[in-house]
């Protein structure tokens, strides 16, 4: 089967500095990824580049079996991705509002009510008409959240979605990411620092070490059998980041 | 003291009876005025948008002239309005020379700089990520940039008010190009001059008052507008 994700041959240079060198990556369509490594190793450069956001130095990425770029990508395909960002930016505009800003780009319309079932599913319901400035941390995250999932992307790219959460909200939001993949078939790349979070929800785990990935594998065999000794020392806490 | 009283009382006086002459002098500073803002602001936003995002070869250049621009005196600008529309000037055949025409072209130049300069710093001061975070939400590049200006609206919304504001009370230019001509080219400011060199001073009181009003309903507008379209309000 053609994976969702082709990365070939991938170099990306911010200067003289390469930030990223990956021969090759596939994400298969209906799975979640994690992605894990130090800070600094280069994976929300990495989202970026998957969301077709910045052109890769070198190399190619594949998206459904055919090579694209930031210009090449038609909009009714750079329209099946999305990104919930490290850090979230909303609109000075009402959480509803914000929610439903990208059904807004789509229809020209309003969102007919998926946005107000978005954020009950985030458990923000009761935010919909604040504005959004006024949020915490905690509930921007999740409205940004909300207003990735309310387009119902094939392919969802979440960089530390629960970065900022309690362990309930934490717990709440993995919930809402595995069904998404499980119910809508919603495929994940997901960045997190929490290598328990990653063993809770994905299929398979990459390793991204200094702009390498040192070694990828399905989830059991990365944490009890990981291959490079990075990856072990990665998962043992011994590495200084 | 009593000369301001009087002059307020005449002013009031004047706006209602409605005096044929005030109307039509009023109404040509609106005109001059508005149609100045109108352009520069079709020109200006767009130019101050671009500016705001795009590094290019040049642009710092650029920025100094549009900065430069916004500190313009109006009387250098009717001066060299004026040379350029005279008789012996590049666009001497034109014909505009004392016209509302070289007047609502020496405003321009005025608050061109100003609308374009003031956009510019509000749309800079966005958060960088806020593009890719509009592009990763579907957005068009035409749909980036509304939703930018829409973004930076209270710093969009000064500029368009800050350039009415100085083209509606300058004389300098539209005095030298449009001349102060009775029923054709006199506006508020000029026909201000006037009439204190005449020492008509409560008409000019008068004149003073109702400039200062026009100004006063553009500010009020802003914070109406503003006002709309603040979700805090
Ligand atoms: N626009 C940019 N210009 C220059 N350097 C950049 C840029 N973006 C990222 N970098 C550099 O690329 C490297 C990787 O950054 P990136 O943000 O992808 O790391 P990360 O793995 O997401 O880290 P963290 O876990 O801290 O979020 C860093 O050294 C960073 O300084
Ligand atoms: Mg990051």
């Amino acid at each position: 089967m053609t994976p969702l994700l082709l990365v070939s041959d991938l170099e990306h240079r911010y200067g003289a500095r390469t930030v990223l060198r990956i021969p090759q990556l596939q994400v298969q369509a209906g799975e979640i990824l994690a992605l894990v490594g130090p800070s600094g190793a280069g994976k929300s450069t990495l989202l970026r580049l998957l969301n077709f956001l910045e052109a890769p130095s070198a190399g190619q990425i594949h998206f459904r079996g055919q090579p694209y770029t930031p210009q090449t990508l038609p909009l009714a395909l750079r329209r099946r991705i999305t990104t919930v960002f490290q850090q979230p930016i909303l609109l000075d505009m009402s959480v509803r509002a914000n929610v439903a800003y990208g059904l807004r780009l789509r229809t020209g319309g309003n969102g007919h009510g998926q946005e107000d079932a978005a954020l009950q599913a985030v458990g923000l319901a009761h935010l919909a008409p604040a504005r959004a400035r006024t949020l915490s941390g905690g509930e921007a995250q999740r409205v940004s959240l909300a207003r990735a999932l309310v387009l119902d992307p094939d392919l969802l790219l979440l960089d530390e979605p629960t970065a900022n959460l309690d362990p309930g909200n934490v717990r709440a939001i993995e919930e809402i990411v595995a069904t998404a993949n499980r119910q809508r078939g919603t495929t994940i790349v997901l960045v997190t620092h929490n290598v328990w979070q990653a063993r809770r929800l994905a299929q398979r785990v990459a390793f991204l070490y200094e702009g390498e990935l040192l070694e990828t594998a399905a989830t059991a065999d990365f944490f009890e059998r990981p291959q490079h000794p990075r990856t072990a020392a990665f998962l043992h806490g011994d590495m200084v980041y | 003291m009593e000369t301001i009283l009087r002059g307020v009382v005449e002013a009031l006086q004047l706006l209602l009876s409605f005096d044929a002459d005030l109307r039509e002098i009023v109404g040509l500073s609106l005109w001059v005025s508005g149609a100045a803002l109108a352009i520069s602001v079709v020109m200006g936003v767009p130019v101050g948008v671009w500016l705001g995002l795009r590094q290019f070869p040049g642009r710092q250049l650029l920025v100094a002239l549009i900065y430069t621009g916004m500190g313009l005196p109006p009387v250098v600008v009717g001066l060299a309005v004026y040379l350029t529309l005279s008789r012996q000037g590049p666009l001497g055949d034109l014909g505009w020379l004392f016209t509302p025409t070289a007047m609502i072209l020496a405003q321009v130049i005025l608050a061109l700089p100003m609308v374009a300069g003031f956009t510019m710093t509000a749309i800079a001061a966005l958060p960088a990520q806020l593009i890719l975070q509009l592009r990763a939400l579907g957005a068009t590049p035409a749909q980036v940039n509304l939703t930018l200006l829409y973004e930076a609206r209270n710093g969009v919304l000064a500029a368009i008010v800050g350039g009415f504001g100085a083209i509606i009370s300058e004389v300098g230019s539209v005095m030298m190009v449009g001349g102060n001509i009775d029923h054709k080219t006199r506006v508020l400011t000029t026909a201000i001059v006037l009439e204190t060199r005449k020492g008509n001073f409560d008409l000019a009181i008068a004149l003073g008052v109702v400039l200062l009003g026009l100004a006063f309903m553009a500010n009020w507008l802003l914070l109406r507008l503003q006002g709309r379209l603040d979700p805090r309000m």
